[in-house]
């Protein structure tokens, strides 16, 4: 009994660790511009699928930086392309520019990889190692995710809360004019946010791809997942969806003592309407918080 | 140190600034006065490049400044502390003050930013005492206070204000006065604009008085406070008590 429910937290953990990494990529996004990238799960895709690809002709840690910075680049791209030269666009225009490049992405990943399935090598060991964790087995797979999803999590802090540039970056998305006032090039900032949130996204996809695979169009199951997260703690709020992710992540897992399996995907969005219509500020939305953000 | 000439501003198919000419030498302080929506703030905002102009030109250290974009304007040397604050309110006071050296940390000036800090904290002592407070916390003062500090922190050689003593209490006012006064002592250039007519010719050399769009009058500040439309417009005196 205690083996099983260990084993079902550590893989609640894992996809909710995940989620929280996507829905982070959203919250630096929308801190730098107030814009929701729904292209985000392509990112998570792209990464992988890169990652996939030069891994047949580099070492892996190689192949999954070159992917790292790689998808970086794409962000830098679409931001340069379709957000930089628009001159104060409405939400919904963004919502449409965005919804429109993650479809063009997935349609393009789909003429460069085709529609099969693939996966990265696993990190350490195979498919079939395990290690054990008070008598649950797990993939060691498991441990490389929480541990890089960690990471992420505790660089991104130190970036935003000690760096020149992090701050920059906080100061554009509090106020654009002041930001400007202190001579910071603010669009320069959007696009270094997007390269971020590429990056990361990307990181995400190549660390997640030896357990969930990885095909033209998983992106979008993780966008939605991960938009559900960043609602659900808060938009904006970097730590809050760290926590929220690894609650829907633990829902999820859970949910299947109860509930049948197809049931799980019906748990974040069920999360994300409750939320949407009792607590639109999200779990952790603190009101004086938000109105220190001016969202 | 800054040549204006000519400068026709405003937003959308509103016409704000209609041929505005002035210029603020080294060392000086220099203000303008004018009525709620004579074009004070846009002028300033144009300065810094926040709204673009028209036409007209702006020549800051004798450079040609009309196409620039807001942050080169801060890194030749022009700060402009915004009506109504503009403060980071979810980063602490420290960390507002670091993003106003960035321009500093650009050009590579770390050793200037660790003495401009104590010096920022010397004009304003409240601030030191609230060093790790959030800036969304601070009274409307302080952040007016903190605003200043984080201008100065990028060294500029013109400072322009918009309009500090907004929405302060009286004391309040005289305690920002009494800093613009001391920055004037230390050899600082100011451009200050002001509802406040009396205080800001107080402590400028020169004013100029903007009334919709136009300069109307220029002169030092003392013929301007002594000037008898002025004081009837900006001073609120009456004819009669003038004429007595």
């Amino acid at each position: 009994m205690l083996e099983q429910t260990v084993q079902y937290i550590l893989s609640g953990l894992t996809i909710g660790s995940i989620y929280a990494i996507a829905a982070i990529g959203y919250n630096i996004i929308y801190n730098a511009t107030g814009i929701i990238n729904f292209a985000q799960g392509e990112f998570i895709m792209v990464g992988a699928m890169t990652a996939i690809t030069l891994s047949a002709f580099l070492p892996l840690p190689l192949a999954i930086l070159f992917a790292v910075i790689i998808t970086a680049l794409l962000g830098a791209l679409i931001e340069i392309c379709c957000i930089r030269w628009l001159d104060r666009p409405s939400v919904l225009r963004m919502i449409i520019i965005t919804i429109g490049l993650s479809i063009l992405i997935r349609e393009a990943a789909l003429h460069i990889w085709d529609e099969k399935v693939r996966s990265l090598r696993f990190f350490t060991g195979n498919e079939v190692s395990s290690v054990s964790v008070f008598g649950a087995h797990i993939s060691p797979q498991v441990l490389w995710v929480l541990g890089i999803c960690a990471l992420i999590v505790v660089l991104l802090n130190v970036f935003f809360k000690y760096t020149l540039t992090g701050r920059s970056i906080r100061a554009c998305s509090s106020d654009k004019m002041a930001a400007s006032l202190c001579g910071i090039n603010t669009r320069n900032m959007v696009t270094l946010s997007f390269m971020l949130s590429g990056a990361i996204g990307a990181l995400a996809g190549c660390v997640i791809s030896p357990i969930t695979q990885t095909q033209y169009d998983c992106g979008t199951h993780l966008a939605i997942k991960g938009f559900a997260v960043a609602v659900f703690g808060g938009l904006g709020n970097s730590m809050a969806a760290v926590a929220a992710g690894l609650i829907v992540g633990l829902l999820e897992t859970f949910s299947i003592t109860v509930m049948p399996l197809a049931y799980t995907d019906a748990i974040s969005i069920a999360i994300l309407l409750l939320v949407l219509f009792f607590r639109p500020s999200g779990l952790f939305g603190n009101r004086e918080a938000g109105r220190l953000k001016e969202f | 140190m800054i040549r204006v000439r000519n400068l026709e501003s405003g937003y959308g198919a509103l016409r704000v600034l209609k041929g505005v000419s002035l210029h603020v030498d080294k060392g000086e302080i220099v203000t303008i006065i004018g009525a709620n929506g004579a074009g004070k703030s846009t002028l300033l905002k144009t300065l810094a490049s926040i709204v673009r102009p028209r036409s007209g030109t702006i020549l800051l250290n004798r450079a040609p400044v009309v196409r620039s974009s807001a942050e080169t304007i801060v890194a030749m040397g022009c700060s402009l502390v915004p009506e109504g604050r503009h403060v980071f309110g979810a980063m602490t006071v420290v960390e507002n003050l670091a993003l106003g050296a960035y321009i500093q940390y650009k050009r590579g000036k770390k050793y200037e930013i660790e003495e401009d800090l104590p010096y920022v904290f010397s004009i304003f002592p409240t601030l030191l005492a609230r060093k790790t407070q959030l800036a969304g916390t601070l009274s409307g003062g302080e952040q007016q206070m903190l605003a200043m500090a984080r201008a100065l922190m990028a060294r500029p050689g013109l400072l322009m204000l918009d309009e500090p003593s907004m929405g302060l209490a009286p004391l309040m006012v005289k305690e920002l006065f009494s800093v613009v006064r001391r920055l004037r002592d230390e050899g600082k250039t100011i451009l200050l604009v002001e509802q406040n007519a009396k205080a800001a010719l107080g402590v400028a050399d020169r004013g100029y008085v903007l009334e919709t769009g136009r300069i109307v009058l220029e002169g030092a500040s003392r013929e301007l406070l002594d000037n008898k439309d002025v004081q009837r417009a900006y001073l609120g005196k009456e004819y009669r008590k003038i004429n007595e």
